[in-house]
């Protein structure tokens, strides 16, 4: 099943174009690495995706699913606990419980900071905060823009495990990053230095 | 956008995107005292500069909280949407699976809560200080809670537009004063045909159709224009 359709995709920024002919189609059960230099495009070619960026986009992009967008942006509110951060995230489609949300906070290694305000967790806490939406959110396409980024080695493999777990049960993820591939087979890559325009 | 329904119903969605704006302003309660110190530091500067003739003041005492009012609406505008914009939360808002205008009608309505709405609210405590007559109360109260409710709508809308300009400041005020300026003037002229013991209902329903006409029209235009704030 395909839950996101690209067909030749352009993107123009300012008077600039960053990205030409860009295909992809990404089925169920599939992970894609946006691959490419810094500057290259792949934020902008990944909110393109996720339906944030419309000005200066050509061509055709279809989704067929629901889309969770995590961006550098945390979406988080500091001076709110990260339960209520979870409880009333502004793109949830789902009320999770006080219990669910607990559940899913003690799986990022967050037990006993559900009330502290996020603002007084370390930045890699706040991704962690911000990740536990992966645990809570019924979205089958998952764009992630770096997700990788401020988490310590432990907090690497259980997003990894994470996205392996999301895929196999029916769910596909486009993700940007700078590592180098941590999926083996299990993984697609996008390389964007073919699309510069 | 996507063919999932969501499992929330719009009207959850509308209530627990109004209690997470709440409680985010709720944290910081000096943000939302700030508007109304600004009103009571410039009402109670104004006898000191005009001299404290309770006559000549009473006679201005509408024009000068109408003023000030405007002046601290326009204040807290430019921040409504920007501390949302720069966390990504207004990302996140706008792929939420229900319409932009809805929920951002929910952030409007607290931000007014805790301004516009406080602000009618004490007014009365101010207007006694400039010795407005007794009379003028009730009017006063009616005017900005109507008034406000313009004021923080089409404010909002300007907010919208700049919130990705850097010093988008400047240009929200040209934006959005002259669409204040109807306001100002029904609001103004209610309270002095209430001081005289003239006519101020009419004057009244006037404001209250620009609050429900803005009610109705603004969240769409606040909706698109963020969408375009976004998408730069």
């Amino acid at each position: 099943m395909t839950l996101l359709q690209v067909s030749q995709v352009g993107i123009e920024r300012g008077d600039r174009q960053l990205l030409r002919e860009v295909s992809l189609s990404v089925c169920a059960g599939e992970i894609w690495q946006l691959v490419g230099v810094n500057g290259v495009g792949k934020t902008s070619l990944l909110r393109a995706l996720a339906g944030l960026a419309r000005l200066g986009v050509a061509g055709d992009i279809q989704r067929h699913a629901s889309v969770l967008y995590l961006g550098h942006a945390s979406a988080l509110k500091l001076s709110l606990s990260a339960l209520d951060n979870l409880r009333c995230h502004p793109a949830c489609d789902v009320m999770a419980s006080r219990e669910r949300i607990t559940s899913a906070l003690e799986k990022v290694s967050l037990a006993g900071y559900e009330d502290r305000p996020v603002g007084a967790l370390s930045a890699g806490q706040q991704r962690r905060v911000a990740l536990a939406r992966l645990l809570l959110s019924e979205a089958s396409l998952w764009l992630l823009d770096e997700p990788f980024t401020a988490l310590d080695a432990a907090g690497c493999d259980w997003l990894e495990a994470r996205i392996r777990e999301h895929v196999q049960a029916g769910g596909a993820t486009v993700f940007t990053s700078h590592q180098p591939s941590r999926f083996g087979a299990l993984q697609h890559d996008l390389n964007l230095a073919q699309h510069v325009a | 956008m996507s063919p999932d329904r969501p499992l929330l119903s719009l009207q959850a969605a509308f209530t627990r995107q109004f209690v997470r704006h709440m409680r985010s302003l709720m944290a910081s309660p000096a943000d939302v005292a700030n508007p109304l110190l600004f009103f009571f530091m410039v009402v109670t500067l104004f006898p000191l500069g005009l001299g404290p003739d309770p006559e000549r003041l009473a006679a201005i005492a509408p024009g000068i909280l109408w003023v000030v009012a405007l002046l601290a609406s326009l204040m807290v505008s430019a921040k409504l949407f920007a501390s949302d914009f720069e966390d990504g939360s207004l990302e996140q808002l706008a792929l939420a699976p229900y319409p932009l205008a809805v929920l951002v009608l929910a952030e409007v309505a607290a931000h007014w809560l805790t301004t516009g709405f406080l602000l009618a609210l004490v007014s009365p405590l101010f207007a006694i200080m400039l010795g407005l007559p007794e009379q003028g109360l009730p009017t006063l109260v009616a005017s900005l809670l109507f008034g406000t409710m313009c004021l923080t709508l089409i404010g909002a809308v300007g907010s919208a537009l700049t919130v990705s300009i850097r010093r988008g400041g400047l240009l929200l005020s040209l934006l959005i004063i002259p669409l204040n300026v109807p306001v100002l003037i029904f609001g103004t002229t209610a309270v002095a045909e209430a001081v005289i013991g003239g006519n101020p209902e009419s004057w009244l329903a006037l404001l209250a159709g620009l609050a429900l006409g803005s009610l109705a029209l603004t969240p769409l235009a606040i909706g698109a224009a963020l969408r375009v704030s976004l998408d730069s």
